[in-house]
């Protein structure tokens, strides 16, 4: 800002007692000015060619309420109302994919656009420019800062959402027969999952009164120590509740891995695939399954 | 408090309350292994569906029992461990290896019955 360095700084105490007057002038000016100030904004926003994922005319709408917001917010130095606007952008927003980067990037937009306009306003007067920026950077940039962290938040709001909707579809127990469960497990199992797994099968054991269960990993990529760990612990806690677990699907690289660290897995009862726990499982169970008739051909 | 070891069949069966201390453990394991010639038990069946927690020494306890019947010459069953609780036993490392376990009581005798017929 070179239009700032010029002008000497005059520390006189009567400056300390004017901010909000000068607020007060600053926002007459970016209401005055707002049909204007408001047409430069999107026109900026499409130049940069941010939100993207918008048309013209939301972008608009948009751009209509963030400007009010925002001269409210200087206004009256309120930032719940501003804080709950950008929550609920934000969730407009962010399943269209709009990105971090653009509503930061928005934001400063219009936090330049009005700092030119006060440039332009003010320019034969270099000391009232002075302290009219002083009034409006700290504001300005709390603004900004507040629509970002609003942001930030309610896309992590939705990320913990998501994340816990996944671990609640991936841990089905499923019950086949009387007395026997199959628990397929699928994708990356961290210690939290893991738990959560042991959890959720112990209870299941109990309310279906299951003796036996398959567990089946085909769907597991790879497994660590303390995955395997929990893995046996799963299968000692069930045996605890009196059932037997199987474990089938181990692919060649687990096996491969388990060896090598040495898992102890002697407890384990392990089946190649889940076809052949499940007839294991029910010569268990004294089940006999015996075909009656070739299958007919469709 | 101590722990009534009644006899059903030639089965005896002791039902843990909630707040054991460690003395009347002690005591029921005595019990249980004296009980056992004298009534010429074949098993034992020990129930722990009240116990919401389950200490190292009860646990051990647990298979201090199972390990004296068997050299009485019977067969031990530990029914009703909570689903909590056999996860907070396994990962304290008590896992009462060489113990059978069953699901209740119930099971428990299910469990006896089958293994009676097979060996008689």
């Amino acid at each position: 800002m070179a239009k700032r360095e010029g002008t000497p700084t005059s520390p006189e105490p009567k400056r300390n007692e004017e901010p909000s007057e000068l607020l007060r002038e600053l926002v007459a000016h970016l209401r005055q000015n707002r049909t204007q100030l408001r047409e430069e904004w999107v026109v900026r926003i499409t130049e940069t060619r941010l939100l993207t994922a918008m048309t013209k005319e939301e972008i608009f709408a948009e751009a209509t309420s963030v400007y009010d917001s925002y001269v409210e917010a200087l206004e009256t130095e309120a930032f719940e109302a501003l804080q709950a606007y950008a929550r609920n952008l934000s969730e407009r927003i962010i399943p269209r994919g709009v990105e971090t980067h653009e509503v930061v990037g928005i934001v400063l937009l219009l936090r330049d656009v009005l700092a030119r306009s006060l440039f332009a306003k003010y320019q034969n007067d270099f000391k009232k420019l002075n302290r009219i920026l002083d009034a409006y950077e700290p504001a300005a940039n709390r603004i900004a800062n507040t629509v970002a962290v609003g942001f930030v938040q309610e896309r992590e709001r939705v990320i913990r959402q998501q994340q816990e909707a996944i671990r609640e579809l991936s841990t089905p127990v499923l019950q086949v027969r009387e007395r026997l469960l199959i628990l397929p497990i699928i994708g990356v199992i961290d210690p939290q999952r893991a738990r959560q797994l042991t959890e959720q099968l112990l209870r299941g054991i109990r309310t279906n009164r299951a003796k036996v269960v398959v567990i089946d990993i085909t769907g597991v990529a790879a497994m660590d120590v303390t995955v395997a760990n929990h893995l046996v612990q799963t299968v000692e806690a069930s045996r605890l509740l009196g059932a037997t677990v199987i474990v089938t699907g181990l692919s060649p690289e687990i096996a491969q891995t388990l060896v090598t660290i040495g898992v102890d897995l002697g407890k384990m009862n392990t089946v190649g695939d889940l076809q052949g726990g499940i007839e294991q499982a029910e010569r268990l169970l004294g089940y006999k399954v015996e075909r009656l008739a070739e299958p007919r051909s469709a | 408090m101590e722990v009534p070891i009644l006899k059903q069949g030639s089965v005896l069966i002791a039902t843990f309350q909630a707040a054991l201390s460690d003395a009347d453990l002690n005591q029921l394991r005595m019990g249980l292994v004296q009980q056992v010639v004298k009534f010429r038990s074949r098993a034992v069946i020990v129930d722990v569906t009240a116990m919401d927690v389950m200490d190292s020494f009860a646990s051990r306890t647990l298979r201090e029992i199972s390990h004296m019947i068997r050299l009485r010459g019977a067969e031990t069953v530990i029914v009703g461990i909570q689903p909590e609780v056999a996860f907070a036993m396994v990962q304290l490392g008590l896992t009462l290896e060489g113990v059978a376990t069953a699901l209740d009581l119930e099971e428990g005798l299910a469990y006896l019955n089958e293994k009676f017929k097979t060996t008689n």
